[in-house]
């Protein structure tokens, strides 16, 4: 367009028009042929990126990966010296005395008593309290308390081991006399409180979930405010609930400082909670804590009772996300 | 689903009794216990804190703070451990926030839904619900062994970004996720390509997000005392590292240390080493909420 007011370039109207086609084609070709350079480039670009972001999601991908091979190379060790059906089967484990016993047992169920007594604490008290504030506090209260109650989930585990040991035991020797200095039972009591926000958190979450509608069908029956709760929003959130009742359990059977500091460290076959017993990831800090060097059967077995609680919390955890995803589909 | 199981009080028969008033009692004793069960957490919460710093708070003093662990109670502190606490924790954030980070724009933003990608997904969130100790045999298997990097401050640094690592990335997901899809198409309609959006449009509005989500993970991280313990970091420690292959020790570890032991007076020294972790852990915590509330108001503004 500019060229129309150019006269030396074109004396001719036919010529002037001719020029002018010429470069606007000149202008789009060096326009395409630019953009297309620029446009590769950033195709490029784009992808060197996208990679990168992959291989760092891929990393979790590779933690797993190492987890499995450095506990399997290690149990695998193990294994070889210790058969698998005296560790499955044995009553005794005396892996540091001269006459060994390589028996999971006194170890495995002491953890379970342990992680029975904070479920019996942290199940109710969490249920009642996600029902609280899903159902009953007004929002604004629900939503000042519910940062509170997860500072419990926030408090480090060191520091719950002290409280288990130095204060719920002397409360609770004053009314149990043959009670421990380390017990099964306060450490149980105090892993219970910890957990208590998990469930009450991933439980109101479920609740919440349940459309308004089911409720206000409930009310609309005459039911009162318990009935539509009880047989209403829990029933229907019952697979939420149960998730993460088992996510629960998953953190119970991992949890350390507090056995470690409130339980003791004698592995022991028993039933009794009043006595001390040693958990099994109690056993991997004491061994731990010595100077075991690479290669020797005490080394390995610290692995071998690691493989144990990583396949015993890996297949709850993946039940609990299994009833989770069942539980979304339902509802979104 | 729920007409058949409220038979009881909504009876067919003719003698149907509302019993209305009994059932809304029923209803208030039951509202009574959910507050109850609130309250039980909330006043166990408030026992430790006053327990905690009953006992400890004798031992607080500047040569708490300056001392190394000794012996002797009295000269006791905590030096070495909150040293190797800042060393660690500056680690950890370099190395896990960028790549939690970038691990959760790739799942958020750029992957395709794809069965490798549902597979990372569900890995992430069991890795989340790993027990802390597995890391530590993992660290202690690939960093301290196989790398041969020995109990060291990076050794503990790396092992702990991996506890935290899954962490972060779910954090971070949701708060890209929140972020609303008008700000891509704004965008992609300016012409930028997928990553210029995700920079320069998605992660500035979820970055108040991301950051609060990697705070906690840190405080998560700060807390952590077993991992630590089995890739072998050393629980009486008097010098402070000087580079990242010397040992360390961290204030939970000095905690347990001090717990461990029966006299009474380093149980006092515990309790102060609490009362120190307690207060870092809780300024911490204030700070994701000023950078969350700041981070706010200027995407508003």
């Amino acid at each position: 367009m500019a060229m129309d007011g150019v006269p030396d370039v074109a004396y001719t109207p036919e010529a002037a028009r001719l020029a002018v086609v010429a470069e606007r084609q000149e202008r789009i070709r060096r326009t395409l042929q630019g953009g297309l350079a620029q446009d590769r480039r950033r195709r490029i670009r784009e992808s060197v990126i996208t990679g990168g972001l992959f291989l760092a999601a891929a990393i979790s991908v590779l933690t797993t990966a190492g987890i499995i091979y450095t506990l399997g190379i290690e149990t695998f060790h193990f294994f070889q010296r210790v058969s698998i059906v005296d560790f499955l089967t044995d009553t005794q484990w005396t892996p540091l005395f001269t006459e060994k016993h390589f028996g999971i047992a006194p170890l495995a169920v002491a953890t379970l008593l342990v992680s029975s007594i904070a479920m019996l604490v942290s199940l109710p008290l969490g249920l009642l309290a996600a029902i609280g504030l899903a159902e009953y506090l007004p929002l604004r209260l629900a939503r000042v308390i519910k940062p509170i109650l997860e500072i419990l989930a926030g408090v480090p585990t060191v520091v719950y081991g002290y409280f288990a040991l130095l204060f719920v035991t002397p409360l609770l020797q004053r009314f149990i006399p043959n009670l421990q200095v380390f017990n099964v039972l306060s450490a149980g009591l105090v892993m219970g409180i910890m957990i208590l926000p998990l469930v009450a958190s991933l439980s109101q979450d479920a609740m919440l979930a349940v459309p308004q509608s089911l409720r206000e069908a409930a009310y609309a029956l005459g039911a009162t405010k318990l009935e539509v709760v009880w047989r209403v929003v829990v029933p229907a959130s019952l697979s939420g609930i149960v998730a993460s009742f088992i996510l629960a359990v998953s953190r119970a059977v991992g949890e350390t400082m507090i056995v470690v500091i409130a339980m003791g460290n004698t592995p022991r076959l028993s039933f009794n909670p009043l006595e001390q017993m040693q958990a099994m990831t109690a056993y991997i800090v004491q061994i731990s804590l010595g100077d075991t060097p690479h290669g020797t059967l005490e080394y390995q077995t610290i692995f071998a009772v690691g493989t144990t609680l990583f396949l015993i919390t890996m297949v709850l955890n993946l039940l609990s996300f299994r009833l989770l995803r069942r539980f979304r589909e339902i509802y979104q | 689903m729920t007409g058949t199981q409220l038979r009881p009080t909504v009876g067919t028969d003719t003698e149907f009794q509302p019993r209305l008033s009994l059932r809304r009692k029923v209803g208030a004793v039951f509202g009574v216990l959910t507050v109850v069960a609130m309250a039980i957490g909330l006043l166990t919460l408030g026992t430790l804190i006053v327990d905690v710093v009953r006992d400890g708070w004798s031992v607080l003093s500047w040569d708490f703070i300056r001392n190394f662990p000794s012996r002797r109670p009295s000269e006791a502190g905590i030096r070495s451990a909150l040293i190797g606490t800042v060393y660690v924790m500056v680690l950890v954030a370099v190395i896990a926030f960028p790549l939690g980070v970038s691990a959760a724009v790739y799942l958020e933003e750029f992957a395709p839904k794809n069965r490798l990608t549902s597979f990372i997904e569900l890995n992430i969130s069991n890795l989340a619900a790993v027990p802390s100790i597995v890391y530590g045999l993992l660290g202690l298997g690939i960093f301290v062994r196989a790398l041969t990097l020995g109990p060291s401050v990076i050794a503990g640094a790396l092992t702990l970004s991996l506890l935290i690592l899954p962490i972060i990335i779910i954090a971070s997901r949701e708060a890209l996720r929140a972020v609303p899809p008008s700000i891509r198409e704004a965008g992609y309609a300016l012409g930028a390509s997928r990553w210029q959006t995700v920079r320069m449009f998605v992660l500035p509005v979820a970055m108040p997000g991301i950051l609060t989500g990697t705070i906690l993970a840190l405080s998560r991280a700060i807390g952590e005392t077993a991992p630590l313990i089995t890739i072998g970091a050393l629980t009486y420690i008097a010098f402070t590292p000087k580079s990242l292959l010397d040992p360390f020790t961290v204030l939970p570890i000095q905690i347990y240390n001090w717990v461990s032991r029966p006299q009474p007076a380093f149980h006092q020294l515990a309790a102060g080493g609490i009362i120190i972790l307690l207060a870092v852990l809780l300024s911490f915590n204030a700070l994701a909420i000023v950078l969350r509330a700041r981070l706010q108001r200027q995407i508003r503004d």
